[in-house]
Parts: C-alpha cells; sequence; structure tokens
C-alpha cells in the first residue's frame, strides 16, 4: 500500500535579478494574489565569520543594525515599518545575516529607505552598544541558560564535531566575548563585511517589477561601494574516529543525544548533497519513517526524534561544512548506546535493501508540501531567494527544489544511508542534573 | 567626493493609498450530520489547508489529552503507521491536539490528495480504536513530556497564574497529572471518542487551492457518514479578575524571573474590544510599544517582552508577559506598573494612536497573506461563532477608534489595581525588592 505515486507539483514564481553599480545584488519576484510584500537584505556575513575572542559578535552586531542610522534616530526603524502595518526582524546564521520586513505593500519606498539607511551606515554608539549586550545576554538567559536543553544541540555538538574557531565555537557568544566588544570592533566589522557588494537584497509579492527597479536604484544607488571581502576557507577534515561527548544539563529531567555526519558540499556538489536532505526526512519525518516506527513506535527506545541537515535546520541555507543531524530524547534511566547500535542497524538495512514499496515517493511528496508551504508567504520567498542568490546565484532554484526532491532515487538514498557509519559520526549526549533542587 | 549624504537630509517616504481589505472567495454548508464545512479560496500554491475544530468544554484532563495524543492511532482498517503513510502518499500530515475549548485535528497537504485526507479523517473520526499497545507507548510518550514542561521556567509561570486567575474554573488546570495519565485505559479513550468526538457543533475549514463548493461536495461526500449523538457541555463563564498580593513562586537558582500580568478583556464582539486592543498595543503588544521602548530598548532588563489579549470561550483575558534579569526583577516590575498607570490614567497622544493602529490594519492584511493564516484565523473565528466577514466589521472599528475611545479602554482594563501578578523567580534574591513594591505571598514552584 502507499505506493501511489503523487505527482509533484511546482511554483512558478517569476524571477528578476540585476546588479547596481555599487555591486549590490538584487533579485525581484513579483506575485500579486496578497496585497503584501517581504523585503530581506542578507550580508554574507555570520558566526563563521567572527573572530577570536569575540564570540556572539555576529549576533550582537545585529542587534546594533536595528539601533539607528544614518538619517534614523534610535527606535525610528521599528516604529516605521509597524506604523506601516509591518512586521520585522533579524537573525544571525553560520553563512549569513538577514534583515527582512513584510508588509502591506503601498509601505514598498519606505522598506526600501530603511534598509538603505542602514546599508550606508547604522549609529553605533556606546550607549546602544551596551544597551544591546544586556539584551543579548537576556536572549542567552531565555534561550539557553534558564531552560532545559539551551543550546542542544547547535551549540553544543559543533564543538564535537569540528576543530577549528570557525566550526566549533559558541555563536551566541560568552557573556566574557559580549562584554569586552567595543564601538570600534562594530565599525571595523561594518566596513569589511556590510559592503553594498556582499549583500543581497530580495523583494517579493504585490510590487510592480519596473517601479521596484526605480525605487530600488533611487534609494540604494547611491549607497557607497564597497568590494565583498574574501570569504575565507572554513573547510575541515572528515572524521576518521568516532566522536563522544557528554555533558550534565542542570534542568534537563531526562536524557537525550544529537549525532551527526558530515555530508557533501551544499553548494559545489548539490547534486551529492541532495540525496542526504531527503535521507534525514526518510529517517524522521513523522510516524511512518524508518526511525520513529523503531525507535518510537516498536522499540520506545526514544519518546521524541527529530532529523535535519544543518544545525540551524535548514539545508538550503548553509554552506560546507554541514551535516546531516538526529536528535532524540529518551525516557528516563534511556540507553544512549543502545540506541545509536539500533540506528546503525537501521542505516545498515537501508544501505543494504534501499528504500521499500512508496517510502521513498511519499516522502518526497510531503516534502514538496512543506517546501511550498514556506513560499506561500512573501517574506518566506524573499528570505530564500535572498540565500539562493547569494550562495549560488540561484534565486528560481527555489520553484525546482519540490521537483528536484522528488527527482532523489532509491539507489542515492541507499547509497547516502552507507556512509553515515559510526566511525564518521559525532555525537553530544545531555545527562539529566535533574531540576535546579 | 564621498556620495555620504548628511546626516537628516533625507526624509521618510511617505506610504502609497492603502490598500482595501478584500475578502477571499468562500463557501458554507452545514451537513445533514451538524458539521459545519467552510471553505476558502486562496491558489497561491498548490496545497490545502485543514482545521477541525470540535468542542471540548469539560472533558476530563488526562483522558483529554490521551485521546488527542492517541487519535491517530489506528483504526477498523489502518494501524497507526499506515495512517501516516497514506496521509504522507498525498504529501499530507494530520495531528491532533486539545485544550478545555476545543479538540482539534490539523494539517495540510497537496491539494490533490483533498480527497484522500478527508478519507482517512473521517475513518479516524469513525472509526478510531485507540489500540492497547499504541495506547501504552503514548501514555509514557506523554508522562515524559509532562516532564520536561514543567522544568521550563515559562510553562511554571504559567500554569501558576492559570491557577491564580481561574481558581476553581476548568481552564485553572490544562496538563493533566502523570499519575492520571498513567490511569487511562483504551477503553475510556472509546468511551470518550464516542461521547465527544461528534460533528455537532464541530467546525471543518478548508483553505487553499480549491474551488470552496467542489471543496465543500467533497467533504461532504466523505464526512456525511460522520454520526453520532454524544453530549455537549458548557463551559461556565470564566470568573473575573481578582487583584490581590503578588504571588511569587519560588524557583531557587532561576537566572532570570518570569513576569506574567493578568488584566480583565473582552471577547472580540464586544464594543470595547477594537479599543482595548489598540490599548494593548500602545502598552506592550508590539515591539514600537512604550513597555518594550522602556524596559527593553532603554533599560536592557529583558529580550522579549510581550502583551496579549488572549481569547477562550469562557472569556478573555490579558497577559503580559517578560522574562528578566534575577537582578533587575523589581525595577522591571516598578517600569511595567508604571507604564500601566500612565496609560491607563494620561491619554496617548494622537501619532503614538494612529501607528498602533496602522500595525493593528496591516497585520490583519499579512495574517490574510497565506493559506495557513487564513486556515488558522478562518478556524478561530469559527471557533467564537464568528465568519471571516467579521474582519471588515473589526477593521472598521479599529479605523474609527478615537483617542477617547482608548483612553477609556485602558482606564477600565489596563489599569495596574486591576492587574493579578506572577512572579516566578529565585526568592531569596528577589523578595526584598518585590516586597518594596506590593504585598507579596511566597509558594514553591509545583507543577
Amino acid at each position: 500500500m502507499a505506493a501511489r505515486r503523487s505527482r509533484i507539483p511546482a511554483t512558478k514564481y517569476p524571477v528578476e535579478r540585476f546588479t547596481l553599480d555599487n555591486g549590490l545584488r538584487v533579485v525581484l519576484t513579483p506575485d500579486r494574489s496578497a496585497p503584501v510584500i517581504g523585503v530581506a537584505v542578507i550580508y554574507d556575513v555570520g558566526i563563521r565569520s567572527e573572530p577570536e575572542g569575540r564570540t556572539g559578535f555576529a549576533h550582537l552586531f545585529e542587534h546594533l543594525m536595528f539601533q539607528g542610522s544614518e538619517n534614523l534616530e534610535k527606535l525610528a526603524h521599528f516604529r516605521h515599518v509597524q506604523g506601516a502595518g509591518g512586521t520585522f526582524n533579524g537573525s544571525t546564521h553560520h553563512d549569513y545575516t538577514d534583515y527582512y520586513e513584510t508588509l502591506p505593500s503601498n509601505a514598498l519606498e519606505r522598506a526600501l529607505f530603511l534598509e538603505a539607511d542602514r546599508m550606508r551606515g547604522p549609529r553605533l554608539t556606546e550607549e546602544n552598544l551596551r544597551n544591546q549586550v544586556d539584551v543579548v545576554k537576556e536572549e542567552i538567559r531565555v534561550n539557553v541558560l534558564n531552560r532545559p536543553y539551551g543550546g542542544f544541540p547547535w551549540l553544543t555538538l559543533p564543538p564535537v564535531m569540528f576543530d577549528t574557531f570557525p566550526n566549533a565555537h559558541d555563536g551566541y557568544g560568552s557573556f566574557d566575548d559580549l562584554e569586552s566588544a567595543t564601538v570600534t570592533d562594530a565599525a571595523d566589522f561594518f566596513r569589511r563585511y556590510y559592503a553594498s557588494g556582499n549583500a543581497v537584497l530580495a523583494v517579493s509579492g504585490d510590487v510592480d517589477v519596473a517601479e521596484a527597479t526605480e525605487l530600488i536604484e533611487r534609494h540604494f544607488g547611491d549607497v557607497p561601494s564597497r568590494p565583498a571581502p574574501e570569504r575565507p576557507d572554513f573547510a575541515e577534515p572528515d572524521l576518521t574516529a568516532e566522536r563522544r561527548s557528554s555533558y550534565t544539563d542542570a534542568l534537563a529531567p531526562l536524557p537525550a543525544f544529537a549525532a551527526a555526519w558530515r555530508v557533501p558540499d551544499p553548494i559545489t556538489d548539490f547534486a551529492g548533497y541532495l540525496p542526504y536532505v531527503v535521507l534525514a526526512e526518510v529517517l524522521t519525518d513523522g510516524d511512518a519513517s524508518r526511525l520513529v516506527e523503531r525507535l518510537v513506535q516498536r522499540d520506545r527506545a526514544v519518546t521524541g526524534l527529530g532529523g535535519y541537515v544543518g544545525f540551524m535546520g535548514d539545508p538550503f541555507d548553509v554552506r560546507d561544512p554541514t551535516a546531516l543531524l538526529l536528535e532524540a530524547h529518551l525516557p528516563p534511566g534511556g540507553d544512549v548506546d543502545k540506541v545509536l547500535r539500533t540506528i546503525d542497524e537501521e542505516l545498515d538495512r537501508l544501505a543494504t535493501d534501499g528504500p521499500t514499496g512508496g517510502e521513498l515517493a511519499r516522502t518526497q511528496a510531503r516534502m514538496a508540501t512543506h517546501l511550498l508551504r514556506d513560499t506561500d508567504a512573501a517574506l518566506g520567498r524573499a528570505l530564500r531567494m535572498a540565500v539562493l542568490e547569494q550562495q549560488r546565484g540561484q534565486p528560481g532554484l527555489l520553484n525546482e527544489l519540490p521537483r528536484l526532491v522528488g527527482e532523489v532515487t532509491d539507489e542515492q538514498i541507499r547509497a547516502a544511508a552507507a556512509t553515515l557509519r559510526p566511525e564518521r559520526r559525532a555525537s553530544v549526549e545531555v545527562i539529566p542534573g535533574g531540576g535546579l533542587r | 567626493m564621498s556620495t555620504k549624504t548628511q546626516a537628516g537630509v533625507r526624509s521618510l517616504p511617505p506610504l502609497g493609498p492603502n490598500r482595501k481589505l478584500k475578502l477571499p472567495k468562500q463557501a458554507e454548508r452545514t451537513l445533514g450530520n451538524g458539521l459545519t464545512v467552510i471553505a476558502v479560496r486562496r491558489p497561491a500554491v498548490p496545497l490545502v489547508e485543514l482545521r477541525l475544530w470540535m468542542p471540548a468544554g469539560r472533558i476530563h484532563l488526562a483522558r483529554g489529552a490521551m485521546l488527542a495524543q492517541t487519535m491517530l492511532s489506528g483504526t477498523e482498517s489502518m494501524t497507526a503507521v499506515q495512517i501516516a503513510a497514506e496521509l504522507q502518499a498525498v504529501g499530507g500530515g494530520l495531528s491532533a491536539g486539545i485544550d478545555p475549548d476545543r479538540l482539534m485535528l490539523s494539517g495540510a497537504g497537496l491539494v490533490t490528495g483533498l480527497d484522500r485526507m478527508l478519507e482517512i479523517l473521517a475513518d479516524v473520526l469513525t472509526g478510531a480504536t485507540y489500540p492497547g499497545e499504541e495506547v501504552g507507548t503514548e501514555r509514557d510518550r506523554l508522562v515524559d513530556r509532562i516532564q520536561v514542561a514543567r522544568s521550563q521556567p515559562a510553562y511554571l509561570a504559567h500554569t501558576a497564574l492559570l491557577r491564580r486567575i481561574y481558581g476553581r474554573h476548568p481552564y485553572a488546570v490544562q496538563t493533566p497529572e502523570p499519575e492520571q495519565v498513567h490511569a487511562v485505559r483504551p477503553a475510556a479513550l472509546r468511551r470518550l471518542h464516542a461521547e465527544r468526538v461528534h460533528p455537532a457543533g464541530a467546525v471543518l475549514v478548508l483553505v487553499g487551492d480549491v474551488q470552496p463548493e467542489r471543496a465543500l461536495d467533497a467533504a461532504e461526500k466523505t464526512l456525511s457518514a460522520w454520526a453520532g449523538t454524544g453530549h455537549t457541555a458548557e463551559l461556565p463563564p470564566a470568573p473575573p479578575l481578582e487583584p490581590g498580593p503578588l504571588l511569587l513562586v519560588d524557583r531557587p537558582g532561576s537566572v532570570q524571573s518570569s513576569l506574567r500580568i493578568a488584566l480583565p478583556a473582552v471577547p472580540r464582539t464586544h464594543p470595547d474590544h477594537a479599543a482595548l486592543q489598540l490599548a494593548n498595543l500602545i502598552f506592550g503588544g508590539y515591539f514600537s510599544s512604550r513597555w518594550v521602548e522602556n524596559i527593553r530598548e532603554d533599560k536592557g532588563y529583558t529580550y522579549g517582552p510581550h502583551s496579549l489579549v488572549d481569547h477562550s470561550v469562557a472569556g478573555s483575558v490579558l497577559i503580559a508577559a517578560a522574562e528578566v534579569a534575577t537582578e533587575v526583577t523589581g525595577p522591571a516590575l516598578l517600569e511595567t506598573t508604571y507604564e500601566l498607570g500612565r496609560l491607563a490614567t494620561v491619554a496617548a497622544k494622537p501619532e503614538e494612536l494612529e501607528q498602533a493602529r496602522q500595525y493593528a490594519l496591516g497585520t490583519l492584511q499579512l495574517g490574510m497573506s497565506t493559506q495557513a493564516g487564513l486556515a488558522s484565523l478562518t478556524s478561530a473565528y469559527a471557533g467564537s461563532g464568528l465568519r471571516l466577514d467579521f474582519l471588515a466589521e473589526y477593521a472598521a472599528r479599529l479605523a474609527k477608534a478615537t483617542v477617547d475611545d482608548v483612553a477609556e479602554a485602558a482606564q477600565r482594563y489596563l489599569a495596574p489595581a486591576r492587574a493579578v501578578t506572577v512572579v516566578l523567580g529565585d526568592a531569596e534574591r528577589i523578595t526584598p525588592m518585590l516586597s518594596a513594591l506590593a504585598p507579596v505571598c511566597t509558594e514553591p514552584a509545583r507543577p
């Protein structure tokens, strides 16, 4: 049963690309089905690029980009976006940092003005820096220090898997490093990485291409031209021996673990990479997936299980080196070794027999739904296309992803599963400390 | 020469004309068995969103939680794995959830799989079997999940607040005790299903790349056989808030304090509702609010403070929440009380109101701009007996609320004298600060 195959549908969002004289790359993707727009500016700098002694700086700097700019006082950015009926945010990733708004489409020019103004230069002051160091510390307390499983596994697994500072360090940052940050550090970081040539602007939704192009020229055309810095090589060799680590989480009531294996280069070997993206779903998407059926339903060895490619869970916004991750929460007294052995056994079975009776096709259909659902929001399209432009020069790939995922074969899944060997695995175990008292 | 311009030279571009709120094409039908079906067209991506809202007032807490946990664990014709695989095959998925108001089945899938998703849904609704093996597994998983929830400060603060504001009302406790969960047997679930999972009073919402009338036909064809005449249960109205001493819930070693403040509120249809929403925005309901600008952007006490009006069937309440550093718990509460008191006694400036109004109107447009957003909105409205056309009325009310209306609403609903305050944190460190501001009554954290 379940063998009948759903035809994988596609979207046909149009894509316009051009580059301004100052090197800013622009992607437009109009869709007038709702009177809203998405505007995203992304800079090619992230956690991997922050200097030693300045852990967390890329994220701290993201906060500083909201603290006023050439023509805007502190608080003005927030008020202008929300006062136009929109919402905004920014986020810091391993390989890029994004800034974005989604608004009713009558606010297009305002959004472009706001982004261009801070691309010319944020207001970097001692007072704003100290204020945002405090805010970021509270962010870290709420997301990491004051809750169970904080930072698991995105902050706790990289230091097990990687050896070099860019890949291994804590991207949220230590309080010491955050407190040591200076306005001069911020000015240098801006000059080096927040260059017009290092950025992509994407605008999606209810826009007219000619009008939007004219407005973009008007607002971004005279942003001073600075070239993109050379991107360092962050490559690390694959593991040749298994790595295991563990730590006690004082707040966690139950054990958990995460395991990861390196995957092919997402950019230079996309065809080799894509099967791993699908494999993660074959293993863990829903009650009918391999590992959920076995470990949750049959063995009752874990209570929850997830799998994905990329430490932040998005396979289409990362560069090499990255990994396929599995994470699981165990019942009281659960045995991590035993679960890892079962995973090895299931991977062996998949590597030997390949996917069975419709298993791959149904996973691909479900992945198509997820991909299409993410693109329904104008902002989702702007963000994804901006990243695809920056990392691949291919924003239109967004339209192709459901089909490409659907073309992955049983043989490719079998081959990918065969590489997830224990000796290439890094894993981290959370030992429950049992609560504050 | 550099092209850098002088600060202040560039001025903010004006907004274009406001886009009028345009409702999507939709259709509604009540089936012979009492099920209401609403279908809404948004063809942007070839998907369909599904929400089935079933009234669940006064359902036994542990049995209700287990019902949601195991509803998709098997039917007469399919195992749990087969249900999941069959849904996946059409790009679909379903999940079940419950709260004191409703039992909800929700999901999304490729629109070509709508008929199949509805068939599987019908199979679950009419033939869920609650097999013993699966119920056992899910019982343990639910208990583990409750244990993990209880280790989270946000959960502990929220449960303390619920107990404090709802007293003996069914809303007071929304998570079962592990021992209660352990006691739930498959027979009890089958009985509960027979009693409470029935079409009368339920609303199915389908949103996506569908022709509404055809989607209604599909739902009618597959779901008409869902029958059953179990009972419904009315929830008593939620009790009014009773201000009193600040409740301090002790969590020794906590590096932050969780502030929770409840204030009175009114349902969506109440004449004060639009003005209350605007007052809430000005206070703490969005980033550009007084509260966020004060305790985050000025003082750096916190990361993500926010306040919102929460609507339930039996009543509405405004809840303000912030996680603040332990050492500034007192000052953060002081500023919070100050901002509430200021808004309740001094009228907001016209430009503050305009900004909040634009935000409220604009985010209505954003909320309607995706299939998932439309589906959740349509379902939430239907749960309160409203339809999407109420959006136009709400927008009109937002558009015409005056400074005076908002000042009156703030005085009536946001006054600190009406607040119920709960703080979860390290009592040894924060009691002296809090006691300087209000009478404090302390209890240990209990789940």
